[in-house]
C-alpha cells in the first residue's frame, strides 16, 4: 500500500498518496478539472492556489501543478482572481513616471505590508517592484517581476487593491519597447529583407534537388 | 540533494568526469548513422503504433492510433442541435484558440480593420506558447542569413518542408522579433542592443533569441495584453465543436460549446482562423508530455471533418529532455536551452555519449538507445533516464549563469530539493510538438476555402522533424500571416448565407461506408484524468 496523506478540498476529506501534486491529487480525488488547469508546468498561472496546514495559523500559497500534499493540507484553488487591467495603447504612451500615475495610482496606496510579496507563489519580491514602479524605475521593475506568471494571489492579499501584475506587465512592456537598448543588426536586417537582399539565395536554395541540399547541409560550416 | 542515496552517488561519477568531459568534443554523427539510428530508435518508425485511416481527405494514410480514433470519430453534436439561422455572436474573422498564433492572428485581422474574435476552451495563453522556454530563431546576425537558416530548417526537418512555406518562415522572422520588441517583448541584449544568440540542435549559426528561459511566457503574455488593449473579444472557457460551412461550402463560422454549462452556441464570421495548437495530451506511445492541458489535436478533427487535408501527422516531436525525475514533474520540459550553454548528456558510467546538439529527433532516439539496447540509462520509479550534467554549464561559464540564464529550470527542480547548479538532473524525452497537421497555402489557408489555420495545428512548415526555436517562431510568423489574410479574405467576402453542418451527415455516411464501428466522439477537448471510483 502507498503511503497516504489526508487532504481537504474545499474542507471535504479525502486520501491521497504522498508525493502526488495537489493537481493531481485533485484528479485523484475523482475532479476532472476545467477552471485552474493550464500548463501543468508552472509558466501559465491558472492554478493558483491557498493552503493552511491543519491546527497551524500560516496561510500558504502556491501553483497546484508545483506542490506537493501534505498531511493535513487545506486546499482552496483561486482559479480566477479580478485583476484591474488598464487600457492603453503602447505606441502612444511613454517611459514617465507620470503614466503609472495615471494608469495604476493605488500603487501609490501601497502601506508597506509585504503581504505580496510573502504570498507570491514564484517567490518574487512584489513589493520591491511596486516600489520601483512607484518610482518609474520601470527596467528594475521588469527585471524584480520578469517571472511573475500573473496567479494573481499577490493581488488577493493586498489591503491597498494593487493590481500587482498588470503594473508589472505595463512595466516590461515599457522596458521592452523604450528602455531597452535598441537593436542595431536586427533593423539592419529587416532592411536587407524588404530590399530584397537575399532573395535569390533562397530562390536558388528552393530550386536546387534535393541531393545538392543534403550535400550542401551534410557538409555546412557550424559557428563554433 | 536528490531524496534518493542511489542517485547521489552516481551523481558522484557524473560530477568527477565532468572536466574531462566538458574538455570533449563529442563528434557529430553523418548522415547514414543518423539515419540508421532514428528508423531502430525514434518513436515514429514503431509500426504497431500508427493506423492507417479509412475515411477523409488522408485516406490510406497512416497516423498515430489514438488520433485516427479521433479523426475517425463523431461529432459531439447534430445538425438539429443548434439553429444556425440565429447566431449568437457576428464577426468578420473568427479566431478558434488562444496561443501565440491566434493572438498574433487575432492582432493583425484588428490592425487590418476587420471585426475579429477570439474564442478557446480554457483562457487566452493556456497554451504551448507560454511553456516555450529556449527561444525564438531569426537569422539577424551579420554571420547569418535567411538563406543559412532555411537550408539548417529543412535539412534539420529532413528535407521534407514545404519550401514556399519554409521560406515564408525564414524570410519573415527577423521582422517577427522586431514586431515583438516593438510590441515591448524584452529580448536578451547586449548593453549595446546586440542580442544574446545561442546554438540549439541542427542550427548552424548562433540564432537563438530568448527572454532567459521565459521566452514564450514573455511573448504570449505581451499578446495577451496587446489583444486587451484592443478590445478584441475573447470567449474563454468555450470551445468549438464543429466548422460551420455556407452554401458554396465555404467556412462561414464554427458551433461553440460553453466549457462549464455546456451550453452550445453559433458564431458566424466570414473567415475562420484554426489556431488550436498540438496534440501532445494524446499520449502517443504512453509518452509524458511537456504539453499544456488543452492540447488534444481538436483542430485537426475540427478541420478533417469539415474537408481539410493533413499533412504529415504521422510525425512527432519527442523532445529529448523531458524530466524523468522527480515523479511529480514527471515529462516537465527541460529546455534545450540547457544544452545551448553547454551542458552534455551523460550515461550511468559518466560518458558523454552524444554530440549535445543534434537535431532533437536524433538526440531524442539517442537517449532511447543508450537506456535500451545499450543499457547505459539510470532507473527510476517512473521508468529510466539519462544525466543532463547541469553543472557543467557553471563549470564552463562561471558562477551565476544558471540563475541568469535558465531560472526557470532552477525553480522547478529546486521545489524538489535538487540545485541544478550542483546537480545533474534526470532526463527521458518526452512527447512535445506535433510537426504534421493541416496543410495550408503560404496565405494560410487550408484546402476548405475561407478555412485558415496557423501554428501548431499547422504541418508542413518544418519537414518531419522541427528545430528547437522555429516553433515560437512559426506561431508569430504564421499566424501573423493568418490574420492578414483572413482579414484580406473577410474583406471581400458577403455576409455567409445559407449555413450548414451537413458536413457532419456526409462524414458519419463515409464512415459508415468504411465499416468503421465506433463509440469515440471528438474533438476531445479536454484530457481524462480524473480517477474513476
Amino acid at each position: 500500500m502507498e503511503n497516504m496523506v489526508n487532504i481537504y478540498l474545499f474542507g471535504k476529506k479525502y486520501e491521497v498518496p504522498a508525493g502526488l501534486t495537489i493537481m493531481n491529487a485533485m484528479e485523484y480525488a475523482g475532479y476532472q478539472l476545467i477552471r485552474g488547469c493550464g500548463c501543468r508546468n508552472g509558466f501559465c498561472g491558472a492554478c493558483a492556489t491557498i493552503y493552511r496546514i491543519k491546527d497551524k495559523q500560516e496561510l500558504h500559497a502556491c501553483l497546484a501543478c508545483q506542490t506537493e500534499v501534505e498531511e493535513g493540507m487545506y486546499v482552496a484553488t483561486l482559479p480566477f482572481f479580478p485583476l484591474v487591467k488598464q487600457i492603453y495603447n503602447i505606441e502612444e504612451i511613454k517611459p514617465t513616471e507620470q503614466i503609472m500615475m495615471q494608469l495604476y495610482p493605488e500603487i501609490y496606496s501601497c502601506i508597506g505590508c509585504n503581504a505580496c510579496t510573502k504570498a507570491c507563489t514564484q517567490k518574487l519580491n512584489v513589493m520591491q517592484y511596486i516600489a520601483y514602479a512607484q518610482r518609474g524605475e520601470y527596467e528594475k521593475c521588469a527585471e524584480e517581476s520578469f517571472d511573475c506568471v500573473m496567479c494573481g494571489v499577490c493581488s488577493s492579499r493586498c489591503p491597498a487593491g494593487i493590481s500587482h501584475p498588470q503594473v508589472a506587465m505595463l512595466a516590461r512592456r515599457l522596458n521592452g519597447k523604450y528602455i531597452a537598448p535598441e537593436c542595431g543588426h536586427l533593423a539592419d536586417r529587416v532592411k536587407e529583407i524588404n530590399e530584397g537582399t537575399f532573395k535569390q539565395l533562397i530562390e536558388d536554395l528552393m530550386q536546387k534537388p534535393v541531393e545538392e541540399l543534403k550535400e550542401l547541409y551534410n557538409n555546412r560550416e557550424i559557428e563554433k | 540533494m536528490y531524496k534518493i542515496d542511489k542517485y547521489n552517488e552516481l551523481a558522484e561519477i557524473v560530477a568527477a568526469k565532468r572536466a574531462e568531459n566538458a574538455a570533449l568534443e563529442p563528434r557529430r554523427m553523418t548522415a547514414e548513422e543518423k539515419d540508421t539510428l532514428l528508423s531502430t530508435f525514434h518513436p515514429d518508425y514503431k509500426e504497431g503504433e500508427f493506423t492507417v485511416l479509412q475515411a477523409g481527405k488522408n485516406k490510406g494514410e497512416k497516423v498515430p492510433t489514438q488520433l485516427a480514433q479521433l479523426l475517425q470519430g463523431h461529432s459531439r453534436i447534430s445538425a438539429a442541435d443548434v439553429d444556425l439561422s440565429n447566431p449568437d455572436y457576428d464577426t468578420d474573422v473568427l479566431i478558434i484558440g488562444g496561443g501565440g498564433a491566434g493572438a498574433s492572428a487575432a492582432i493583425e485581422a484588428d490592425e487590418a480593420g476587420v471585426k475579429a474574435m477570439i474564442v478557446t476552451k480554457l483562457r487566452i495563453g493556456d497554451a504551448n506558447t507560454m511553456m516555450a522556454e529556449g527561444g525564438i530563431q531569426a537569422a539577424d546576425k551579420p554571420n547569418d542569413s535567411p538563406a543559412i537558416h532555411y537550408l539548417d530548417a529543412f535539412g534539420g526537418g529532413h528535407f521534407a518542408a514545404k519550401p514556399e512555406l519554409l521560406e515564408k518562415l525564414v524570410t519573415k522572422a527577423p521582422e517577427a522579433i522586431q514586431w515583438l520588441n516593438n510590441l515591448g517583448v524584452e529580448f536578451d541584449k547586449e548593453a549595446d542592443g546586440t542580442m544574446v544568440t545561442t546554438h540549439g540542435g541542427g542550427t548552424s549559426r548562433k540564432r537563438m533569441h530568448a527572454a532567459k528561459d521565459y521566452s514564450g511566457a514573455e511573448i504570449m503574455r505581451t499578446l495577451r495584453d496587446e489583444v486587451l488593449n484592443r478590445g478584441i473579444p475573447v470567449i474563454d472557457f468555450t470551445a468549438a465543436l464543429e466548422i460551420i460551412l455556407d452554401e458554396n461550402g465555404r467556412a462561414a463560422g464554427a458551433v461553440l460549446m460553453n466549457m462549464e454549462t455546456k451550453a452550445l452556441m453559433v458564431a458566424r464570421a466570414k473567415t475562420v482562423v484554426i489556431a488550436t495548437g498540438g496534440a501532445g495530451r494524446l499520449h502517443y506511445q504512453g509518452f509524458p508530455t511537456s504539453n499544456h492541458y488543452g492540447a488534444t489535436a481538436d483542430g485537426l478533427v475540427l478541420g478533417y471533418r469539415v474537408g481539410a487535408k493533413l499533412l504529415y501527422a504521422d510525425t512527432l516531436q519527442y523532445h529529448p529532455t523531458g524530466a524523468a525525475y522527480p515523479e511529480q514533474i514527471f515529462g516537465a520540459l527541460v529546455t534545450e536551452k540547457v544544452r545551448s550553454l553547454g551542458a552534455k548528456l551523460i550515461n550511468i558510467d559518466g560518458e558523454a555519449f552524444m554530440h549535445p546538439l543534434e537535431t532533437r529527433d536524433v538526440t531524442a532516439a539517442s537517449i532511447i538507445r543508450e537506456c535500451s539496447e545499450r543499457g547505459k540509462g539510470i532507473q527510476t520509479e517512473q521508468g529510466v533516464g539519462v544525466w543532463l550534467d547541469t553543472p557543467m554549464i557553471e563549470y564552463k561559464n562561471g558562477e551565476g549563469t544558471i540563475e541568469k540564464r535558465i531560472p526557470a529550470m532552477m525553480r522547478m527542480f529546486g521545489k524538489y530539493g535538487i540545485d541544478i547548479r550542483k546537480e545533474p538532473i534526470l532526463v527521458y524525452p518526452t512527447l512535445h510538438y506535433q510537426n504534421g497537421g493541416l496543410d495550408i497555402t503560404p496565405d494560410g489557408m487550408t484546402g476548405v476555402e475561407n478555412l485558415f489555420a496557423a501554428g501548431e495545428v499547422v504541418g508542413g512548415i518544418h519537414g518531419r522533424n522541427r528545430l528547437m526555436g522555429n516553433s515560437l517562431l512559426d506561431v508569430i510568423v504564421f499566424g501573423r500571416n493568418a490574420g492578414i489574410h483572413a482579414a484580406a479574405k473577410a474583406k471581400e467576402t458577403e455576409q455567409p448565407k445559407n449555413l450548414t453542418l451537413g458536413h457532419i451527415e456526409k462524414f458519419d455516411a463515409e464512415l459508415k461506408e468504411a465499416g468503421i464501428e465506433t463509440d469515440t466522439v471528438s474533438p476531445k477537448l479536454l484530457p481524462d484524468y480524473a480517477r474513476k471510483a
